[in-house]
């Protein structure tokens, strides 16, 4: 029976070495490995994998062309669904969705769809057509803020319908959290992040960098002067948070998204960036989600002893397990159940090391999570050259504060119901601007229906 | 891309662009800033704005090259292009919110250090266009590194130069001169904004606090995205931690904590203790 045959491994880089370069980790599946795998599913009739994906790719039914090596007809089924296949493949957290359900899982292991979908959508990215498509334009124009998976996806749906569609970002280079978050040796920019761009540039979406909406043009700008009859608002949860515990503005002491953004956005492991960045002998990278991972990896590349400090358990860790396991191969030392309490620095204003006492959990509260308390007297220290803090970020409130009626919640996420309507009319949102920090698929499928929700107002307009 | 429609040497090392840039130049206000990359692969430095012609859609920068990020933005020459130039950023001048009759009442002074002068000279230009002449003080080392100076006069109520070694104006530097004004002189002031660098403007501050005159300071912090998204450009500001990019980059400058400004600022500077070559160290800012 197909199912006896065990997971397919994937290949990667061996880890010793990995560890000191900033290649992709994983190399993933060849064609006769994708369709050794593809056979282990057992195409239920009741697929738990679909119920699983926050976009409900068709799973079964991609993996069916995988099988018959159709590679095209493959990378269409996923297409109705999902726009970056290449990206969820790799960073989605396959484990709590459509991996987490297969019932292959249960006695076994389940079927690698996330190796499954992302060589379909490197295949795609190869061989897919790279003629610009022939889309009628509506003459309706919307504008899109922010270039991360949610505004991509927003602005791809609306172009394949005939929306003159502008995408407006920040940053000099597009890809939100895609090209300035997540490292190369993860998610490679060129290979992957740039094409995918490019598929979105041949639907005929425009692009304009170095354009802060609420500074260097305003929302009403768009709409009332220039013509925009919708805008909607991707712009993300891209401002960190610190702890507020002494010693936290010591030169050596990073934000991860600092940190990263040195290394992802502005290349300063590269020799000839002009880009400064630090990390020391040993650096310590509070937090436990794929931000910390991400940085505490980097942190290892550039030469660091490299230290996770987290105060929950092992079993919280938010991070994809993926990471978690590749982090442990790389030799970085994990420091479950601690807690910052303060930054030591010497005369010079650096940071020498780290104070933290130990944690231990308590009773589940009412909502059945065990909380982190200190153990009273079990303070010590980690010397270290630099911290990087992970420890989350929140929404921007810069659109919120120059948008009139633009309303957000108390943590600032930006007020959206089911469809991303904002509280002004002909403004919609979605992402991590409205939910917080979260994933890069729940990003795109809010843009997505977004994108329909924008259409339909147009069109009623 | 942005094309620089003209460039001029004002001093050694020091260049003026003014730069094509219509959607910066339609919403630029006194004491924001930009960030310019040079080359494609650029870094990404902050510098304040100079001056802005809404019409043209312009926007002038005036910029030392002072290290290898700055000397390659300086290498490009006029009717080339920057990479980028994103902006404005940051909050405009305190005083343009303010009631005009009330600004009319009260008496600026202007304290400019080096190339200082450039982002003073769009605060003074636009308290000049609503009526209200507001005195300058321009400090440098010698008199071959004053700029601006004619277009400052021109503005100004009374322009006042310092030189640290006496070679035009006031011998000595512009805390000094301040005083003598006040001390000597008989002037009196109720704002005093000074922009230049860190150390002059703490001096500056710690003088102003005792003549118990409202200061305001712009902090020209590290930066990479200056949107608030990194906490590069984090400042303690009446003990309270504060982003320069998206709070600042002017700040009551009696609350400013001004030596973690400047060793958050000189980071980067002759740190040799990496663990790896290719962990670059910066020279620039
Ligand atoms: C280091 C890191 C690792 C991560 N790892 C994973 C992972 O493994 N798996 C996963 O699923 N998720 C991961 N995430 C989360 C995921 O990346 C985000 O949830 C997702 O990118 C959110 O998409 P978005 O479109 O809402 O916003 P973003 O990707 O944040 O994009 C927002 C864009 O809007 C721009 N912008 C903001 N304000 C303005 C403005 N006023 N004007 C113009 N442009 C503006 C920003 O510059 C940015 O480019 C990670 C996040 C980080 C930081
Ligand atoms: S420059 Fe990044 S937050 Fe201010």
């Amino acid at each position: 029976m197909a199912n006896k045959i065990p997971r397919v491994p994937v290949r990667e880089q061996d880890p010793a070495v990995r560890a000191t370069n900033f290649e992709e980790v994983c190399y993933g599946y060849n064609l006769e490995e994708a369709r050794l795998e593809a056979s282990r599913c057992l195409n239920c009739k009741k697929p738990q994998c679909v119920a699983h994906c926050p976009v409900s790719v068709k799973i079964p039914d991609f993996i069916a062309k995988v099988l018959e090596g159709d590679m095209a007809a493959a990378a269409r089924i996923i297409a109705q669904d999902s726009l970056l296949p290449a990206v969820c493949g790799r960073v989605c957290p396959q484990e709590a969705q459509c991996e987490g359900s297969c019932v292959l899982g249960i006695k076994g292991e389940p079927v690698a769809i996330g190796k499954l979908e992302r060589f379909v959508g490197d295949w795609e990215l190869e061989n897919g057509s790279k003629e610009k498509a022939d889309i009628q334009s509506n003459g309706h124009k919307v504008a899109v803020i922010g270039s991360g998976p949610s505004g991509l996806a927003c602005a791809a749906d609306l172009a394949k319908l005939g929306y003159e569609v502008t995408v407006f970002e920040a940053l000099h280079k597009l890809g939100g959290v895609l090209q300035y978050g997540i490292p190369e040796f993860r998610l490679p920019k060129d290979k992957v992040v740039s094409r995918e761009i490019d598929k979105v540039s041949r639907l005929g979406v425009k692009f304009e960098r170095d354009t802060i909406v609420g500074r260097t043009v305003t929302i009403d700008d768009l709409m009332d002067n220039e013509g925009f009859e919708a805008v909607f608002i991707g712009s993300g949860a891209g401002l960190p948070k610190f702890m507020g515990i002494p010693g936290e503005n010591l030169n050596g002491v990073f934000s991860a998204n600092e940190f990263l953004t040195r290394n992802n956005l502005m290349k300063a492991y590269e020799e000839d960036s002009d880009t400064p960045c630090y990390v020391g002998e040993r650096s310590v990278v509070v937090g436990g989600g794929n931000v910390a991972m991400d940085a505490v990896r980097t942190a290892k590349r550039l030469g660091a002893d490299a230290y996770i400090v987290y105060r929950r358990s092992e079993q919280e860790l938010p991070a994809r397990q993926e990471e978690v396991h590749h982090a442990k191969e790389e030799g970085i030392n994990f420091r479950m159940l601690t807690n910052p309490i303060e930054i030591l620095g010497n005369e010079e204003g650096w940071v020498t090391g780290i104070r933290c006492i130990r944690m231990e959990l308590g009773e589940p509260d009412e909502s059945g999570r065990r909380s982190p308390k200190a153990v009273p007297g079990s303070e010590f220290e980690i010397p270290c050259d630099t911290v990087i803090m992970s420890l989350g970020t929140s929404p921007n409130p810069l659109l919120a504060s120059t948008t009139e009626g633009l309303q957000t919640t108390r943590w600032g996420g930006l007020i959206a119901n089911d469809e991303g309507a904002t509280t002004r009319e002909g403004v919609f949102a979605g992402g991590d601007a409205v939910t917080g920090a979260a994933t890069v698929i729940l990003a795109m499928g809010a843009g997505r229906k977004a994108a329909a929700a924008i259409d339909e107002y147009i069109r009623n307009k | 891309m942005f094309k620089i429609v003209e460039k001029r040497l004002l001093a050694p090392d020091i260049w003026l662009m003014n730069v094509e840039a219509p959607r910066v130049a339609h919403s630029a206000q006194p004491g924001q800033f930009v960030i310019v990359r040079g080359p494609e692969d650029g870094e990404r430095i902050p510098l304040t704005v100079a001056d802005y012609d809404r019409e043209k859609g312009t926007v002038s920068i005036v910029i030392q090259a002072v290290g290898a990020s700055t000397r390659k933005i300086v290498a490009i020459g006029q009717g080339e292009c920057l990479a980028d130039f994103a902006g404005p950023l940051g909050q405009p001048s305190e005083f343009i919110h303010e009631d005009i009759e009330s600004l009319r009442g009260k008496k600026f002074l202007f304290i400019a250090g080096g190339v200082g002068a450039a982002p003073v000279y769009p605060q003074v230009k636009w308290l000049h266009e609503h009526g209200i002449q507001a005195d300058v003080i321009v400090g440098a080392r010698n008199k071959d590194m004053l700029i601006i100076i004619d277009e400052l006069r021109k503005i100004a109520g009374n322009l006042y130069i310092s030189t640290d070694d006496g070679s035009e104006g006031f011998h000595g530097n512009v805390t000094a001169l301040m005083k003598d004004l006040i001390d000597n002189r008989g002037k009196r002031y109720d704002e005093v904004v000074t922009i230049g660098p860190m150390i002059m403007m703490k001096f500056v501050a710690l003088a102003t606090k005792e003549y118990g005159i409202h200061t305001i300071a712009s902090l020209n912090t590290l930066m990479i995205d200056g949107t608030g998204m990194c906490g590069a450009c984090r400042v303690s500001i009446g003990g309270k931690m504060k982003f320069a990019c998206v709070d600042g980059p002017e700040f009551d400058a009696s609350l400013i904590n001004f030596d973690e400004a400047m060793r958050r600022q000189g980071m980067y500077k002759n740190k040799e203790k990496i663990a790896d070559h290719r962990c670059r160290i910066g020279r620039d800012q």
